[in-house]
């Protein structure tokens, strides 16, 4: 690595922590809170407080408070669900398949990533509860036959979906909890008091030992095996939630695709959103750095312009195939009531990526978060485009019907908001964000005889 | 053999004493050894892996993985079966839809298999550290463990401080 012949206690360049400085660095995020993350965290509580409001209100007066009545049964709740399920999709992106790729960036923003993604599913998860209006009968999803033993239809793709999205949320909790525990035991033995006693507790004992290593190393990789076609399973399960109705607009087979490239886009907004407020406020510069800001900018770049790709597909599809109710949904989604949103959503998710093609904006944290608000706001506005619209104008027009949010279900989607930076504002106070032996392992391993220390 | 086995650990600061220590233990036919690292590190696992087997996690994983896949397709035929009623001119038992679920459950039933499979396999939870331990091996030390008879101690301490070890001790 180095020309020079180092003394032996290898000097490292800032750049380069060392071992203890991970720790180090580490523990310092989980330093007690300053006064302005309780600030942000009481606000955070009372958009939660307002949220939690609105829902009673909701179930005291009955669906028609969020707006509900036909043919706009699905309007914003089922739009911010598949919202957040996106949101979830880059976490295990990042986690599973950069690892399996090993891509070595990863590294510093995975963690993070993969709390996000347990949170975006924590908050989806939410909604069909809150969808489905009488939510102490949600245990009607599960597969148990009624007293005549009619079992659920497994023909349907809601409860391909239940399936699906309880799956994804086991699998990646557990995937973020074997991560997690090395982690943990580092911090076990770095902290005292009540701390360590919990650290204790959620390490098991984990020792870094070899035969520990060996089951450990293999185990992640297995789980990343498995959570990788997972992740492309989750996304295409809920795009079929459309794609198998034969409302115009959303019968089509590039919805699978479609879904799961928009969910990724979404998500790595959502990554950098997070990450750059942390990375500013703990400090974490030299873990996170421009590269892997470059990277991400490159990620959203390019899953922005196959999202481009697909949107062309979209309408060129509904104009060849000839169909006159593709053809007029389409034209009455881009010229009619819902037209502002559609070229809001064409703006933000085609336009505002194309500044990526400059390094010097990929690695802007200003240019960056702008993008990846703006990314944000318009891949919600997609789904709400697929849901809302195609729903207002299908094949007669006696069933069409323009849907208009209430102060009840906007306030619940606002309160998902919270939901989910409380979860992760309390998730980066209590637990690494930054993955203690994943960084180590990157970085340069100590050495002391640098001659031959061939790094690779 | 109650008693005639001693323990002696060295702390190593870097990577490449600490293999050097491994492969001089090894030349001289030490292998009960524990070796601690706080991350894991390929030039130590290919000294202490060259004549183990793979870690047996994946098995757990192809168990559960065709559990889940069985179990899959049983729920989903076994409850159409239940309720014989042919609906769109579709067979009862109709696999393509079932296929969605037989994959979910896979991965659900393959990737929790590898979890238990892991915490077996590495004997967690360990309610007691074990004597070796030292909690700066989660830090940025390495630990040589070797388990030997008495009277080789001192061999062990020799090979252990040759290498370059920053601490030995029994």
């Amino acid at each position: 690595m180095s020309v020079t012949a180092s003394p032996p206690p290898r000097v490292d360049t800032p750049s380069e922590p060392t071992f203890a400085d991970v720790n180090r660095d580490v523990l310092h995020t989980l330093a007690p809170p300053s006064s302005l993350y309780f600030f942000w965290m009481s606000v955070v509580a009372l958009i939660l407080m307002a949220g939690i409001l609105a829902w009673t209100w909701q179930i005291w007066i009955g669906m028609g408070a969020a707006g509900k009545r036909t043919p706009q049964m699905w309007a914003m709740y089922i739009t911010t669900f598949v919202f957040w399920i996106g949101i979830g999709h880059a976490g295990t992106l990042i986690s599973a398949v950069l690892y399996l790729f090993r891509a070595r960036w990863r590294t510093s923003i995975y963690r993070a990533a993969e709390a996000m993604t347990i949170f975006a599913v924590m908050t989806a998860g939410l909604f069909p509860l809150i969808h489905a209006g009488r939510m102490w009968f949600a245990y009607f999803l599960l597969p148990y036959p009624n007293q005549r033993y009619l079992w659920p239809n497994f023909r349907s793709p809601l409860v391909w979906d239940v399936f699906a999205i309880s799956t994804y949320l086991s699998i990646s909790t557990v995937f973020f909890i074997i991560g997690l525990v090395p982690d943990i035991a580092a911090l076990r033995d770095a902290s005292g008091g009540w701390r360590r006693r919990i650290y204790a507790m959620l390490a098991m004992g984990w020792e870094g030992e070899h035969a520990q290593w060996r089951h450990y190393r293999r185990a992640y990789g297995l789980l990343a095996a498995l959570a990788t076609p997972l992740v492309l399973s989750v996304h295409s399960v809920v795009s079929w939630d459309f794609a198998m109705a034969l409302v115009p607009g959303w019968h089509s087979t590039l919805f699978a695709p479609f879904f799961v490239d928009g969910a990724i886009f979404s998500g790595f907004a959502m990554v950098v959103v997070l990450v750059l407020p942390m990375r500013h406020f703990f400090r974490l510069h030299p873990y996170i750095q421009d590269k892997h800001l470059d990277a991400m900018g490159r990620l959203i770049l390019v899953t922005g312009l196959v999202l481009t790709y697909f949107y062309a597909c979209e309408a060129f599809t509904a104009w060849y195939s000839g169909d006159h109710f593709e053809r007029a949904s389409l034209f009455w989604k881009s010229t009619s009531t819902y037209a502002w949103a559609i070229w809001l959503m064409y703006f933000c998710n085609c336009v505002s990526p194309l500044i990526f093609f400059r390094r010097r904006m990929r690695t802007s944290p200003v240019a960056l978060y702008v993008v990846s608000v703006l990314v944000l706001i318009g891949m919600w506005f997609e789904r709400f485009n697929i849901i809302v619209p195609s729903l207002a104008h299908d094949f007669y027009p006696y069933t069409w019907g323009i849907y208009v949010p209430t102060i009840t279900d906007t306030t619940i989607i606002i309160g998902s908001f919270a939901w989910f930076f409380i979860l992760f504002l309390g998730f980066i106070k209590l637990m690494p964000s930054l993955s203690i032996v994943e960084v180590k392992e990157t970085i340069p391993h100590p050495v002391k005889d640098t001659a031959h220390a061939g790094h690779h | 053999m109650p008693g005639t086995t001693e323990t002696i650990l060295g702390v190593f600061a870097h990577v490449d004493t600490t293999v050097r220590a491994l492969e001089n233990l090894r030349a001289k036919g030490y292998h009960d050894l524990s070796v601690y690292t706080p991350v894991p590190v390929h030039e130590i696992e290919d000294v202490l892996e060259r004549d183990r087997p793979v870690s047996p996690v994946r098995l757990f994983t192809l168990v559960g993985g065709l559990t889940g896949t069985a179990s899959g397709f049983l729920l989903t035929i076994w409850t159409a079966m239940q309720w014989n009623l042919v609906t769109g001119g579709k067979p009862v038992a109709s696999i393509p839809p079932f296929v969605v679920i037989a994959f979910e459950l896979t991965i659900l039933f393959g990737g929790l298999a590898t979890a238990i499979g892991m915490i077996l396999l590495a004997r967690l939870p360990r309610l007691k550290p074990s004597a070796t331990f030292d909690p700066r091996f989660t830090n940025d030390r390495f630990g040589v463990a070797v388990h030997c008879p008495p009277d080789r101690a001192a061999s062990v301490r020799e090979i252990l401080r040759g290498a370059g070890a920053e601490e030995v001790r029994t």
